[in-house]
């Protein structure tokens, strides 16, 4: 009798928005289930809550980089940040456990402010994110190299190392959850919640479509100029955490931009701004440290890493410039 | 970025990149024991003559190894002979990682120590660039040094500037990396890089569980000091049939070197061995066993400080073969012996000692920095330990 059925929601195919989480979460369930398949005891609660504490600062790190590059910027600075910031934190500590917190804040006080001078020039001197950050990234280099005459002095006390090293022992069902976890957590829910606000919305427009933008009363050199201090702040958070996870390195940053970038854009963040979601780029993150611990547990050398990494960039860019154009 | 770690990577062992001299290399077969092919840096009659140093007794003062030699061969300097008291002159390939930071305090010191005698010492930083090391040996013949030491950046490219050095008729002497040239009247180093990876990967072996699986941590390819240290712990490792599950590149990140032991944890369950081209990432490696709850196994490390606090404080089984920066305090003494017209052995082979569970106290010094290397040969120098933290 019924000739037409009426068309019931859950029957519609969830449509690929441009920008979802979607593809990123196909992603990390294939590699999560070859891990499970590979090495069954990684997926364990102790092995697996020690990869997500020591992921921590790189997704940290993606998150910072997101906000810029939704915004339609870049920030090269980062690894070069982190690095400074381990090095100083370990010279001014200098193993003395009473000057940890003051360093801390320090940290982050520098991270904020080199993001700061970062966005003025991107954004009051016209001059190109990619230069600006690239320049921030040489000066960086070559101030610590300067400062430390080339090796990290003084040392980081226990107290620092920590928040990067500990962890709430004997949890129930997790066993041991480490600090840097928690962080990763809290912060993680402060991005979303952040990108949620009006803030949120101005920055995506903002990269999006800049004209617009200002044309309906957004400052938008204001907004960007604070996307850059958010990327400064969680390479200071990075750093603490880094720098405890292992100790004073000058190669401590070495190459996380790459790797920061390289998560946003597999976490289908479109390059230009205005598209992609926080959450997609901190599980591109996440993605990224799995696929390297995949590799290793299939005796792939460590040293293909950078290409695999330099593959990704260019196919996830080269799928997303198809999507946006095909839209 | 990636420059500029080569570079602090490159000197951080002390060595140079130079394609190896041709010779009969690679002659080792692979055991097949997961060591891979022999590298071609290898050369049989250098690893042979390293090993047997080893064992050589070294002539002079025993409580001053860096006065000492083994197996002299003493050459006539009367030529040089000159009343002093001298200006010296010292061309420094870098100063870019604590072990050369280390080293040129100790020579400062050695210098101070010796103020009666020398008027001026003029130190050039060639900041790890060839192009500006040859620069400065040049600029530094016209300024009228009696002695000129050369801490060459790499072999090959140096030797030149080292031998129009000589042409000038000044004495020169050469320090750790090398030339390729006689013309120097001495070249000081220790025993070597087959020494160094020898008494590493022999000492692990003895001391694993037979049958375990060991861990090679390498900093980086193709240099040849750190080549020489991996090819010689590999003839050791394939002699003691030891399976070797994994030869990793570590760059000298702490923060790499901890993912790497810990994938390996995480692959095998547990790890019985870990054996290392240099010390800079040893506590890294300890810490991963420790933050993942396995006892840390036998490994080696270097003889800087934090390696051996923490194999003191957590009773690691550990060794720890060196490549003393007490050598830096030979230059100014060879450096004087020559100008007094003293014979000086050439070349001066310094012996190589090892940190073992014996000595360990002997080298640990807890008010010294984390990154100080224990054998300085520095305690009895002017503004010591001020100089050095």
């Amino acid at each position: 009798m019924q000739t037409v059925q009426p068309r019931s929601l859950p029957l519609r195919l969830p449509r690929v928005r441009p920008g979802g989480v979607l593809p990123i979460l196909v992603i990390l369930a294939v590699l999560l289930v070859l891990v499970g398949i590979r090495q069954p005891d990684f997926l364990a609660p102790p092995s697996l809550m020690s990869f997500l504490g020591r992921s921590a600062p790189i997704i940290l790190l993606a998150a910072g980089q997101y906000f810029v590059i939704v915004s339609g910027e870049f920030d090269l600075s980062v690894g070069s940040l982190v690095t400074a910031q381990v090095v100083v934190a370990a010279r001014l500590i200098d193993s003395d456990p009473a000057r940890t917190w003051p360093v801390v804040l320090l940290l982050l006080a520098f991270g904020a402010l080199v993001g700061l001078v970062n966005g003025l020039i991107t954004t009051r001197l016209r001059v190109p994110s990619f230069i600006t950050t690239l320049g921030m990234f040489l000066i960086l280099v070559g101030a610590v190299y300067l400062w430390s005459d080339g090796a990290p002095k003084g040392g980081l006390s226990e107290e620092f190392r920590r928040f990067g090293r500990r962890a709430f022992e004997d949890v129930p069902l997790l066993g041991r959850v480490p600090y840097a976890l928690l962080v990763l957590v809290v912060l993680a829910v402060a991005a979303v919640l952040l990108m949620r606000s009006d803030f949120g919305r101005t920055l995506v427009a903002v990269g999006d479509n800049p004209r617009t933008a200002e044309l309906s009363g957004v400052r938008v050199w204001r907004t960007r100029t604070f996307a850059f201090i958010l990327s400064g702040l969680a390479a200071a958070v990075a750093a603490i955490l880094l720098g405890g996870y292992s100790g004073v390195s000058f190669q401590a940053g070495a190459g996380l931009e790459f790797g920061a970038i390289t998560a946003v854009v597999l976490g289908g963040v479109a390059l230009g701004g205005g598209r992609g979601a926080v959450v997609g780029a901190m599980l591109g993150a996440l993605t990224l440290e799995l696929l390297f611990a995949l590799m290793n547990f299939y005796g792939v050398s460590g040293a293909l890493r950078s290409t695999v990494q330099g593959g990704i960039i260019l196919l996830a860019v080269a799928v997303s410039a198809t999507r946006s154009s095909s839209r | 970025m990636a420059a500029l770690a080569a570079v602090t990577l490159l000197s951080l062992a002390a060595c140079s990149t130079d394609e190896p001299a041709a010779g009969p290399s690679g002659s080792a077969s692979a055991a097949g024991s997961g060591t891979g092919e022999q590298s071609k840096f290898f050369v049989q009659a250098d690893y042979d003559a390293e090993l047997a140093l080893l064992d050589a007794a070294p002539t002079g003062p025993a409580d001053k190894p860096w006065e000492q030699a083994l197996n002299p061969t003493m050459v006539d300097t009367a030529k040089f002979k000159k009343s002093g008291p001298h200006k010296i002159c010292f061309s420094n390939a870098a100063l870019n990682n604590p072990w050369r930071q280390v080293g040129f305090k100790t020579m400062q010191a050695e210098v101070e120590a010796q103020k009666s005698r020398i008027k001026e010492f003029v130190h050039v930083d060639a900041e790890g660039k060839d192009q500006k090391q040859i620069a400065d040996i040049n600029d530094l013949l016209g300024k009228g040094c009696d002695a000129l030491i050369v801490s060459p950046n790499t072999t090959a490219t140096l030797t030149p500037a080292v031998e129009a050095a000589c042409q000038a008729g000044l004495p020169v002497v050469v320090f750790d990396r090398g030339v390729n040239t006689k013309c120097p009247v001495t070249f000081i180093n220790p025993i070597g890089g087959y020494g160094f990876g020898h008494v590493g990967a022999e000492f692990v072996s003895q001391k694993m569980k037979p049958g375990g699986k060991v861990l090679a941590l390498r900093i980086l390819p193709g240099v040849d000091v750190l080549e020489t240290r991996w090819s010689a712990a590999k003839v050791a490792f394939d002699k003691a049939k030891v399976d070797v599950v994994g030869v990793e590149f570590t760059d000298g990140d702490p923060a790499k070197t901890k993912k790497i032991v810990d994938d390996y944890i995480q692959r095998y369950g547990t790890i019985d061995g870990v054996w290392m081209d240099a010390g800079a990432v040893a506590v890294a490696a300890v810490e991963a066993f420790q933050d993942a709850g396995k006892p840390v196994p036998p490994m080696n490390g270097e003889d800087q400080l934090d390696f051996l606090k923490i194999w003191k404080d957590k009773k690691l089984t550990a060794i720890a073969p060196t490549y003393p920066t007490y050598q830096w305090r030979t230059p100014i003494i060879a450096a004087l012996r020559i100008l007094d017209g003293q014979q000086v052995s050439s070349p001066w082979k310094l012996p190589q000692p090892t940190v073992t569970q014996d000595n360990l106290d002997q080298y640990l010094d807890a008010g010294m920095p984390p990154l100080h290397y224990a054998m300085c040969g520095c305690t009895d120098l002017p503004g010591y330990p001020q100089r050095w933290k």
